[in-house]
Parts: C-alpha cells; structure tokens; sequence
C-alpha cells in the first residue's frame, strides 16, 4: 500500500454556495488510507457543508469528489460506499438496537444469517450485545453514540464520516470516548473523516487535520505541525493557546514592540505580529528580556498559567509554569519573560 | 395538596364546568331516555325497558350500521391516501412557506359546511358542471347520475374532512427529524424503502388520529347523507334524525345514539392508547 502517493478520498476544488453565502469556496483535501483527519473549524465554516456533500446530501457547484479514483459525486447517498455517523446519532426509533444495526445490512440484501453474524460480531466489538433488543430511548446518551457508530461501521464503508459525534456527550464522557472512537478506529481499519469545532479533540484524535474558515481551507496537516507551525494568525489563534504581541520588523530582520526587541531569522520589513505559545516562554531573571507583572494565576493541576501585564500588548501574556517549580508567584509580582525567538512565529501584516 | 398541583386543576375547571352543564349532562339525560318506553303520543313514559336496544341489533338496524361504517370506512381509507401525499408536500416545502399551505388546506373551513355541500350538488346533478364538461369533451349518452348515490356521499365527507387528515398527518411529519431519512438514505435505502420503513411506521399516529377523527365524523354524519345521498342511503345518524325529529320515537334515537357514541368512545380511546405508545417509543429522538 503506497498511502502518501494514492489518496482513498480526494475532495478536488469543491465549491457550494446556497443562494448568495458560499459555504465552501474551492476546497482541495486528500484523505489517505486508514486515516483519522479531522475537519476543523468554527461553526459556520462550512465544515458540516463539507461533510455532507462528502455523504451525498449535498450537490457541489463545482469539483469533483473522488473515492479510490471514481468520481462520486453524481451518486445519491445511497449509492455511496461511504457512511455518515449523524450528529442527531438519527437512530430510528421504532427499531431495536439490533434492527437498527441490520438496516443497511437488509439495504444491501445480504443473507439472513449473514445479516446476523455480521449484527452480532459488531453488537460485540462495541460492547453493545446485551442492549441488542432495547429501543434507542432506553439508552444512555453515550450507548446512543455507540450505537449510531456500531450502524455505520456494520456496513464497512470505505470511508466513515462522522458528524461532531462526541458534541452531545458531557466532558467526561467526551474524553473517553475520543480514545475508543481512536480505538475503533485502528481495530475496524476504516478511514475516519470527523467534523469538530473542538480543537482539544482533533488534536487528541486526528491523525491530519484541516483548518476550515469561511468555506476556506487554511491549513492541512499533522496535529503537531499544525500546532508548532500555523499558517496564520487565525490558525495561530484557534488552535491551543497563543499570545500575540503586535510590533514591526526593522532593517536587519530585528522585531520591535514596546520593551521588546528580538532579532529573527528571515523577517522582511513592515509592521509584524509575534505569536508565541505560553510554554514556549521563560522566566528571566529581572532586568532582562520582557518587563511585566501579574495580573492574574491560573492552576490547573501539572501547571499554573500566569497571566502577565507587559508594555508589548494590551492583552495580558500568558506563561505556562510548572507547579513543581520552586518559585512562588503571587498576583502583583514583577518578573521578566525571555522569548526565544526559535519558538517563536512571526506574521506579516498590521493586525487585524 | 401543593399550590402546583391544584392549580391546572383550577385552570381546568371552566373548561370542565362548560363540557359539564351543556355537553354531559344534556347527552346523559337523553341517553336516558333509551331505558324508557316510548309514549303513546310520542314523549316518553317513564316505564324501565331494554326493548330499545334490541331493536338497535335488529337486523334492519345493525345493516344501517353496517353500511355506514363501511361509508365512514371508504371516506377514511381515500380522505388518508389524498391527504397524505400532500401532508408531506407541505412538510418537505420551505419552512417560511408552510404556514401558508397549510392556510390554503383549511381554507374550506371557513366556509359554511351546508354552502360547501350544497356546491357539490351544484357540481354532481344531471345538469351539472361535472356533467357539461364531459359532454363537452364529446359524451353524447344519458347524464350520468352522480348525484343521490353512495358515491356522492364519500365525496361530500372525503371533501369536508380532507383538511383534519392533512393537519393531523403533517403534525407527525413536521416534528420527525429529517437526519432519520438522511439515515436511512446514507445506510443504502432508496426514497422509497426510506418511506416505507421509516417514514411511514415513525408518522402512523398521526395517520391514526387523522383517520379516527374522519371516521368518527363520518360514521354519524347526517347532513352529507341526507343532501348527497338524497335520503336513500340512509347512515346511522339519518336514523337517529329520523327517530327525533320524524318517528318522534326519542327512546329508540337515544338508544341508537349511544351505541354510535360508544362506538367512536372505542374508537378514540384505541386511537389514544396507540399514539401513546408510539410516543412511548422515544420520538424525542429529533432533540
């Protein structure tokens, strides 16, 4: 299998608008084989858009959509071999667990005893077997979502979609089941498309990503990459914590703002926006590097987040600092921060 | 008792009071009357007698029954088939444009019931619309007789109680979660087996008070019967008019009366149980 050269799903220039709001505006993705990507985004990005022309609810305006080289998109969904796990988990009320599993299977009009084994083997790989014969409103919110996953899967689709599968679930929950649905995941060898608004959870369980913003595409790429090297300011911002400190970058690549000067490798010229992440910053000894004070401490449990007023931004910095850490910080305490301009990305431009 | 509990107590109590003084209370004093005998000049003599009700099971009278529960059975089975499909259509059109279509379904509503089945006698006779337009169209035989007969009468009730059905049926369909025929569709069934095996079993309590409701009406429908039947397709309700106002036989017509009412009594109460069950079966799946 050669999965970097031969995509298993290749979304080409897919354009939609409805009426006057373009909800995707040429987008161009290539999901690999045995891939968890993850379409990422603010709600209104047109991710969902996205997805849902993937499944075939939606007809794109312009592109075309490729499953293993065939071209899908004039397919209705129930001709695609693909599945979509629904938000609303849209499990059918009137049937059991298990009829609800053997639905596609029926659709697909397989052997009766082969619909069975087939219900009966995926009821156990999802831990669902003694619910097989409650109807979906005697279920749990996490047993919904296990069963809206277990109907999918049965059907062994080239490609699962799932639509914020996790955004019904309380935090807990939502945890657990980012690792099981990775989980599932491997076990099945499926690849896995999701749509989230929740970045935590496309970094936890997304193998690629994309950054979607107004039905642009901004960014495609590893969780780590995307983290330690956005593409932009939106990018820089939307994903983990970023702190930004607006300035210009001076003759000889040196980045200016109040109380600040650091010397960057390849900046050009013009007004400039520094954006490094609260880990990435020290504490100095005074005197030296970025004066400021605290404003605010933040504990959260391995590590404490000061929140430190400097001349440089209007917005307070944040700095992530280990708890174990011998120092004792307390609001109204003067330190000095030292930026290390390797861990740091710089972005052209004024600010927006 | 709490001040939450007694107070949707209170606030039924007018309701309750109105249905009390002016619908139980007159209908139990005639339904009395089934238990007396007839007097010899009409009016009621107050002698105890079960004579009443084994007349209503005289074959006579249980054949009336009969043919009119089946009248109210074929108005059901094509008010159910028309109102459906447009049910959905107004279900499936822009949200914006719903509330309009469904203005135009029960705009017959607003007029007169006896004016709207009077047009169709305007629409039906010999020398009627229906009838200029087939000869116009190159018909040369004898009028057709469309009028006065059984035919005419499931029209009339089909017409009257169209727009219950259609409301009935696209209350179910409004609130079903249009992701479950998106499912349906993504698991590999067409528009078709998506309407009959998710569509159809997740609306079939509105279906079921739609068809209750027209059934109910029609069964002891009078006018419809009396104007497009032209007397001679005599339903239960006729013979209830009938031993009022013309046998002057009120015991008979109360004992009639109550076998028709616990007849949709039954009816009504299946229809509620079945709803409740369905319900019961999470259609809260669309939250």
């Amino acid at each position: 299998m050669n999965a970097e050269t031969s995509p298993i799903l290749r979304i080409e220039s897919v354009a939609k608008s409805f009426g006057p709001v373009t909800a995707v505006d040429g987008v161009s993705i290539d999901v690999r084989e045995n891939e968890f990507f993850a379409l990422l985004g603010p709600s209104g990005c047109g991710k969902t858009t996205l997805l849902r022309m993937l499944a075939g609810f939606e007809t794109p305006n312009a592109g075309r959509i490729l499953l293993d080289g065939r071209d899908i998109s004039p397919l209705p969904p129930e001709k695609r071999p693909l599945n979509l796990m629904f938000q609303s988990y849209a499990l059918f009320p009137h049937m059991s667990v298990r009829q609800n599993l053997a639905y596609g299977l029926e659709m697909e009009r397989l052997e009766k005893a082969e619909i069975r084994r087939r219900v009966d083997e995926t009821l156990s790989t999802t831990d669902l077997t003694q619910f097989a014969d409650r109807k979906p409103d005697q279920l749990s919110g996490g047993q919904k979502q296990r069963v809206a996953l277990a109907r999918a899967l049965v059907k062994r689709p080239k490609v699962l979609l799932l639509d914020e599968p996790l955004g019904a679930l309380d935090k807990k929950l939502r945890e657990k089941m980012q690792l099981e649905l990775k989980r599932m995941q491997h076990e099945a060898g499926i690849t896995f498309v999701i749509v989230t608004h929740d970045q935590e959870e496309a970094l936890v369980m997304a193998d690629r990503m994309a950054i979607l913003k107004d039905g642009r595409l901004l960014q495609v790429g590893t969780p780590e990459a995307i983290y330690e090297r956005p593409a932009d300011r939106f990018v820089a911002n939307f994903i983990g914590v970023m702190n930004f400190i607006d300035g210009r970058v001076g003759e000889g690549g040196l980045f200016e703002a109040e109380g600040l000067r650091l010397a960057l490798a390849d900046a050009g010229p013009g007004p400039a926006t520094l954006a490094i992440r609260p880990e990435n910053v020290a504490l100095g000894a005074l005197g030296e590097g970025l004066a400021g004070t605290i404003a605010d401490i933040a504990y959260h449990g391995l590590d404490r987040v000061l929140h430190v007023k400097t001349a440089a931004s209007p917005v307070p910095l944040q700095i992530r600092v280990p708890v174990s850490g011998t120092a004792t910080h307390q609001v109204g305490d003067a330190l000095s921060l030292r930026i290390d301009p390797a861990r740091c990305r710089l972005f052209a431009g004024a600010a927006a | 008792m709490s001040f939450n509990a007694t107070r949707p107590n209170l606030l039924a109590a007018p309701g309750v009071a109105w249905l009390m003084a002016f619908m139980v209370v007159p209908c139990l004093l005639v339904l009395s009357y089934a238990f007396f005998q007839r007097g010899v000049w009409g009016g009621i003599d107050y002698t105890f007698t079960l004579e009443n009700f084994a007349r209503v099971a005289d074959p006579l009278y249980a054949r009336i029954f009969l043919n009119s529960a089946r009248i109210a059975l074929t108005t059901t089975v094509i008010a159910i088939l028309i109102a459906y499909p447009a049910a959905y259509a107004i279900s499936r059109a822009p949200r914006l444009r719903q509330p309009i279509l469904l203005f135009f379904a029960v705009l017959p509503f607003w007029s007169n019931y006896l004016i709207r089945t009077y047009a169709w006698i305007v629409l039906l006779n010999r020398e009627g619309l229906v009838n200029n337009l087939i000869r116009s169209l190159g018909y040369t035989g004898e009028p057709l007789s469309l009028l006065y007969t059984e035919g005419a009468v499931i029209t009339g009730l089909v017409y009257n109680y169209l727009p219950f059905v259609i409301l009935a049926i696209y209350s179910t369909l409004s609130r079903l979660n249009p992701e479950l025929m998106e499912a349906s569709r993504d698991l590999g069934a067409g528009p078709v087996r998506t309407f009959w095996r998710v569509t159809l079993p997740l609306t079939l309590p509105g279906v079921a008070a739609g068809g209750v409701f027209v059934f109910v009406l029609s069964i002891g429908n009078f006018v419809t019967p009396a104007l497009l039947g032209g007397g001679r397709f005599q339903m239960v309700g006729n013979l209830v008019y009938d031993q009022f106002l013309t046998a002057n036989d009120w015991p008979f017509g109360a004992a009639l009366g109550m076998a028709l009412i616990a007849t949709m009594i039954v009816l009504l109460f299946a229809q509620a149980r079945a709803t409740a069950h369905a319900s019961g079966e999470g259609r809260g799946e669309a939250a």
